[in-house]
């Protein structure tokens, strides 16, 4: 890409400006099509900013987190709350979000802290453990005092508003209808940007070079003067306030939250997200998070006319047939691009054994 | 450099593995510029105290690095501090092309041209790491992965060395390049405290050593001395 743009910079630009025409049309494309298809890209987005986080602690820094949507419930919750009749607050947008990523940040520290001196599959353990605790005071912070309430979750969240423009409804502007979701759409495209920037940035610099050299021996990394303590929990608060915003957002899209959002399922579907694009390379996190995101509804729509077509009627149940092919191929995809589908060269190397002498 | 008092005194040293103590007691010291060996048999506790030294396991007792206390210090400060650890089976990053390896050495300093002059320098002492810059650290022969350990910490202009086994599991030919490298690390003027097995080799570099025992310091005496003790010449020389 870089070799593109320094030998072909017309090309290069040129590419530049038909992805952002693309992204920008996208919504308004998919609304003739169907308003569901754009808040299915709406939720594909926000499973990428998570995909994105927890790529920063399983990807960059190597630690296996599998309660990883605590963070998109804490999140989430901070945003119900403040922003819903459930306390009668009504705080702005862009002063809960950020109270959001912080209390996620928090959590992650929290996390973080007592986990320093496990790997693997114990620290996969410990913050399982910790999902599941979230998810189950959530569920039950609802007396004596109510504070979450409870299995019933926080119903009409306040919508995004920003000066005049309401996200809730649609509008007209130059001619052009643009619908709710599609208007939220614009908006998480945005952070998207960011987080993508964030992400890369990070990477490439001192804190990434540390996470890295963590994530390949702690010891060595130790003796290079590396402050492992730090960077550990600098990995969790900094994946987890991503979760966070992510949260946020879900909160103002849906208008509702409840504890079932939150299940372990989810973390693993956000992990798989992780693992299948390519561990510790930002495009192949974001490849998959997308995949993971609209293969199963494609699969929704297209499965059941596809028997009706086949055999003349349903066979199968389309639910059951959808988590199969699903599965299929996430096993298939393991067995034949075992380090994602577009692997961080590092990782690479581990699977295809370049290094073993 | 004054040679006023040691760079590294340690005081009745204690390290335990939950109740099993692995370091009873030990006493010693290294003067600024000298070579000095701790050598003794598998499990004599020699890596264990390095590792109280660098702080990578809790220990009681007093350590004085440059006239000051260790024990208060994380692992991560010592090398700020001038003080690098070489850790026993090389601890390369095996994913980590070697460049990419001796950068992260560099990873506590800020001078980006001092930076450079020292890989170079490197280089020139490694000349086989120079071939292999762009290589993965794990295609690297045993023997080369520990000159890359060697000069990965000297990325981080360390006033005292520790290295940790630096023969170990490796073929005898490629232990004298290493010990060759040993000499001319300790011929510019760096202070090393060098942990061995092989007992011949260490007192071959060495001023002076100490015999480590089931945690405790046995005998110690300058490096020629010890090599015609019978004792030694009995227990480490195999004669």
């Amino acid at each position: 890409m870089t070799k593109l743009r320094n030998t072909q910079p017309a090309l290069y630009w040129c590419g530049v400006a038909l992805v952002a025409i693309a992204l920008i049309a996208l919504p308004l494309v998919l609304t003739l099509v169907g308003t569901a298809w754009v808040r299915i890209t709406n939720l594909a987005i926000l499973f990428t900013f998570l995909a994105l986080g927890l790529n920063i602690v399983v990807g960059f820094a190597g630690l296996l987190d599998l309660g990883y949507i605590a963070f998109y419930a804490v999140g989430a919750y901070v945003y119900a709350l403040l922003a819903s009749p459930h306390f009668g607050l009504h705080l702005p947008f862009w002063i809960i979000l950020p109270i959001g990523a912080f209390c996620a940040c928090v959590a992650g520290a929290l996390l973080g802290a007592p986990t320093l001196r496990l790997r693997g599959d114990y620290l996969a353990i410990v913050t399982l453990g910790f999902g599941e605790i979230v998810r189950i005071l959530i569920n039950n912070l609802s007396s004596p005092f109510n504070i979450t309430n409870g299995p019933k979750g926080i119903t009409r969240i306040d919508p995004l508003q920003i000066g005049s423009v309401e996200f809730y409804n649609s509008d007209t502007w130059l001619g052009i209808l643009f619908t709710g979701p599609a208007k939220y759409y614009y908006i998480l495209l945005l952070i998207l940007m960011a987080v993508i920037v964030i992400n890369l940035r990070l990477q490439q610099s001192r804190i990434g070079r540390a996470w890295v050299a963590i994530r390949e021996d702690e010891v060595a990394a130790k003796s290079c003067g590396i402050n492992t303590r730090n960077i550990k929990l600098l990995a969790f608060a900094m994946g987890a306030s991503f979760g966070g915003i992510a949260g946020g957002m879900f909160s103002a899209i849906q208008g509702f939250v409840s504890p079932e959002s939150f299940i372990l399922q989810e973390s693993i579907m956000v992990l798989s997200m992780v693992v299948l694009g390519g561990m510790g390379n930002v495009w192949g996190v974001i490849a998959g998070a997308l995949l993971l995101s609209f293969v199963p509804e494609l699969l929704r729509y297209t499965v059941q006319p596809a028997q009706q077509a086949l055999f003349g009627r349903m066979l199968i149940d389309p639910e059951v047939l959808r988590m199969l092919i699903f599965g299929a191929a996430l096993v298939l995809t393991m067995r034949f691009r075992p380090a994602g589908l577009w692997p961080e060269s590092r990782h690479r190397q581990e699977f295809s054994g370049e290094h073993r002498t | 450099m004054s040679a006023a008092g040691p760079i590294l005194e340690v005081r009745d040293l204690h390290v335990a593995y939950g109740g099993i103590v692995a370091v009873k007691g030990v006493s010693f010291e290294v003067a600024n510029g000298e070579t000095v060996c701790l050598i003794g048999a598998n499990g004599a506790g020699k890596t264990t105290t390095l590792k109280a030294l660098t702080r990578l396991l809790p220990a009681r007792g007093t350590l004085h690095y440059d006239g000051q206390s260790l024990l208060q210090r994380p692992p991560h400060e010592l090398i700020g501090a001038g003080m690098t650890l070489v850790p026993e089976g090389r601890g390369v990053f095996a994913r980590l092309t070697v460049a990419e390896n001796l950068n992260m050495g560099a990873y506590c300093r800020r001078d980006k041209v001092g930076i450079t002059v020292d890989r170079e320098r490197i280089f020139g002492l490694l000349p086989r790491l120079k071939e292999r810059a762009k290589q993965v650290a794990g295609t690297l022969s045993g023997g080369e992965q520990q000159m890359l350990a060697i000069g990965r910490a000297l990325m981080s202009r360390p006033r005292l060395l520790l290295l940790d086994e630096p023969s170990m599991g490796l073929a005898p030919m490629m232990v004298q390049k290493v010990f060759e490298v040993i000499r001319s690390v300790a011929a510019q003027g760096v202070t090393i405290l060098l942990v061995e097995q092989n007992a011949r080799l260490a007192l071959s570099v060495a001023a002076r050593g100490y015999v480590m025992e089931s945690g405790r310091i046995t005998l110690t005496d300058a490096a020629p001395a010890l090599l015609a003790n019978p004792k030694v010449r009995e227990a480490y020389l195999g004669e």
